[in-house]
């Protein structure tokens, strides 16, 4: 993914922070928040504008989990397998979304529509357990809700 | 006016909860009047389970289990008339007492001039006027200890900070909460982000650090933008800044985010992350006390601690010292959550027990099952078994036990919880938040957690016990910080508590509680099976079959153990053992 003002985009994000120290993450922030995930080329403009190897770039987008390095899917499906989750059926709602997807943790459905990832704690346990399809939170989903809730973003979508 | 909050607190009940808004804004309508009430629906009033909940405010009354019979009444007595109608009213015992969560729900967290109203930034005003050495002599009276987990005193932190020569010193304050089930944190940076700002401050003034750094995890964005919005607004009206209250003290605070790695809440893998590199941990020491961020002195406080020092400030040490116990000082917030019939934070005093947290606050276990066991400290913590829930809360006391105050995730597990299973899950959590530096850690981890899963999978044998145990001491006592030196807690723990659920595992095995599936064999109790063939349609793998009149078998060849079945049916058929 080539976007035009790719160049410009780095420049400003780097602009915003070149007078702080240790800035590389909050550079990388920025410029998930603005594509969704960190583009090889962006990382590359990054490397280029800001003077930093890009092995220096990798290295940190590789350790931290929050980091993505491929394009999400229109929907993020994000199953909380916090504790509390995890103890009220979370596990459950993992297997009925792959079933139902045909899709794996950390992959996103071949129509582009619905990416499945695994996260440790949303921090509301009180609602055990919980998922959350883009920034619409569910709470104390059983099983049998899966289903539904799928097909009300497929509907959306469609 | 007053302000009527709905909720349906089962999660299920999103119709009824609409008819009910729909019909009670109808009868305010038909009976004219809608400019005495506003009705609102909320997404957490603070009950569960208790079908749609009315909080009426400001008195503040809570009202259970509602139907549309119910409006009339609530209109009448309450609305018109502010009286109580204690027959609908849910009463809880009031254990709990709020510091740290003073203002969260009662001070519109964006707004400056209600903290203030409520006493804020009195306490930095009273740390100006006293000078640093008396802060720390106030801190040292109130007792008050690390909220993170350790426990260390926080104006010992503080005065060693204090102590290094430097001309350029940092306070951080860790918002990284990423222990799974816990999220005081979160609910305090949300809720009150003043009062982590105010403490912020004061502990810098105490320490003689001129900049501040909020370290937070970039899965909270509300924390992050609410922090965000009260240091700009603490920027334009000079709370923030230069000569602050003409007192010479000067102040500056910004925001790191952290990005997903849960070492980075232990303190030299954080200021590595704030640096902008990889999360790793190092040899201590130096302590960040120090050589921290920028090889500057630095200290690191919880945003659980802060919140607390502007309270300490304002009404003296000795008074914060009343509350708690001899050796833990005040409260602690807890995240009540798992098999719990109300879950949710919690503020009690340090010295509350298990008990009366669980059963007096949180109501007991979850459809009235069997406690099995409290964990308490996340994943570097423990199992606290029932023979032990007269335990009064205490750093101390936690430790004795073989758990850990942490950060104050607080998980009630029942009968149908697996040990073994919930070792797994935890120690499953560090082995992939290990962050790989140190071989102990890496590699014990990895080794722990893979006879974990062949015991249960029924494939342990009597020396795999024997071997958890050698590596938990291994890594104990090699790793390079306290996520290694932790991550077998929970797995040691339940050895020594629920060793009789390993024996069966490894023995006989079976999983007494019916959850490890390669443990559990289900069938079906022909008498009750009514032949709805509810099961077969909900087999992943057709393992069952039958008609209306043969009824219906599990091929336990084909089965997998999902427990579709078990949840499925309707009539109690499917036995599993």
């Amino acid at each position: 993914m080539v976007v035009e003002t790719l160049k410009d985009d780095v420049k400003a994000v780097i602009e915003r922070w070149k007078d702080k120290e240790g800035n590389l993450i909050m550079i990388l922030h920025d410029i998930q928040d603005r594509y969704g995930y960190v583009p090889r080329e962006a990382a590359l403009e990054v490397s280029r504008q800001a003077d930093m190897p890009l092995a220096r770039i990798y290295e940190v987008l590789t350790f931290y989990n929050y980091f993505k390095l491929t394009p999400p899917g229109k929907f993020t499906i994000s199953v909380c397998l916090g504790t509390a989750c995890y103890l009220k059926g979370a596990p459950a709602l993992i297997e009925e979304i792959r079933r139902l997807l045909q899709v794996d943790e950390g992959h996103t459905t071949k129509d582009g529509l619905f990416h499945l990832q695994i996260v440790r704690c949303l921090g509301c346990c009180g609602l055990a357990p919980v998922i959350t399809v883009g920034h619409k939170v569910y709470s104390a989903v059983k099983r049998t809700d899966v289903m539904g809730i799928i097909a009300e973003h497929k509907t959306v979508e469609a | 006016m007053k302000r009527i909050l709905l909720q349906d607190t089962n999660g299920s009940l999103k119709k009824e909860l609409r008819d009910f808004h729909v019909a009670f804004s109808s009868y305010l309508r038909d009976n004219n009047l809608v400019d005495k009430a506003q009705v609102v629906l909320v997404s957490d009033i603070g009950v569960y389970n208790k079908g749609i909940v009315a909080k009426v405010l400001p008195e503040g009354f809570i009202y259970v289990n509602l139907n549309s019979a119910n409006i009339a009444e609530i209109v009448d007595k309450t609305v018109v008339k502010g009286e109580k109608i204690d027959a609908l009213s849910f009463e809880k015992k009031n254990k709990q007492m709020r510091l740290v969560l003073r203002n969260c729900g009662i001070v519109d967290p964006e707004s400056i001039e209600e903290y203030i109203a409520a006493d804020g930034y009195q306490g930095l005003a009273n740390a100006l006027a006293m000078g640093p050495e008396k802060v720390i002599e106030e801190m040292k009276k109130s007792g008050l200890r690390g909220r993170g987990g350790a426990g260390f005193p926080t104006w010992m932190k503080w005065n060693i900070t204090r102590g290094v020569k430097g001309d350029e010193k940092y306070i951080i304050c860790n918002g990284d909460e990423g222990d799974p089930g816990a999220y005081m944190d979160r609910s305090v940076l949300e809720g009150d982000p003043h009062s982590v700002i105010e403490g912020l401050m004061i502990g810098g003034f105490a320490v003689g650090a001129k900049h501040g750094i909020f370290y937070i995890r970039a899965e909270y964005p509300l924390a992050v933008e609410r922090i965000q919005k009260a240091i700009d607004v603490c920027r334009s009206k000079g709370i923030i800044g230069q000569n602050i209250f003409g007192s010479g003290f000067d102040f500056d605070v910004e925001i790191r985010l952290g990005a997903g790695a849960f070492v980075c809440g232990e303190e030299t893998a954080l200021i590595a992350s704030v640096e902008g590199l990889r999360g790793y941990p190092r040899p201590r020491p130096p302590f960040p006390s120090v050589k921290g961020v920028w090889g500057k002195p630095t200290v690191i406080n919880n945003v659980e601690t802060l919140a607390n020092i502007p309270y300490i400030l304002f009404k003296g040490g000795a008074e914060f010292g009343k509350v708690g116990t001899e050796g833990s000082k005040g409260t602690k917030v807890f995240a009540l959550t798992g098999k719990v019939k109300n879950s949710g934070l919690v503020e009690v005093p340090m010295g509350t027990t298990l008990r009366e947290i669980v059963f007096d606050i949180g109501g007991g276990v979850l459809n009235n099952h069997a406690i099995k066991a409290i964990q308490t400290g996340g994943p570097s913590g423990g199992m606290i078994p029932s023979q032990f829930f007269d335990t009064a809360v205490e750093y101390e006391s936690l430790q004795k036990l073989g758990s850990i105050m942490g950060s104050g995730g607080m998980i009630v597990m029942d009968e149908f919880d697996c040990m073994i299973d919930i070792s797994k899950f935890y120690l499953g959590f560090c082995v992939d938040e290990s962050c790989g530096k140190c071989a102990p850690c890496r590699i014990g981890g990895t080794q722990m957690l893979a006879i974990l899963k062949k015991i249960s999978e029924g494939k342990g044998e009597p020396e795999d016990m024997v071997k958890l145990n050698q590596i938990a001491q291994a890594m104990q006592k090699a790793s390079l910080c306290g996520l290694g030196q932790t991550a077998a807690n929970p797995v040691l723990s339940t050895m020594k508590y629920f060793e009789d659920e390993y024996k069966a595992h490894v023995i006989d095995k079976k999983c007494p509680s019916c959850k490890c599936p390669s443990l559990v064999v289900y069938s079906i109790n022909k008498e009750r099976c009514t032949g709805c063939s509810l099961c077969a349609r909900n087999c992943p793998v057709n393992a069952i079959s039958g008609d209306r009149q043969s009824k219906y078998t599990v091929d336990t060849a084909k089965c997998i153990g999902c427990a579709n079945c078990y949840e499925a049916c309707k009539f109690n058929a499917i036995v599993r053992q």
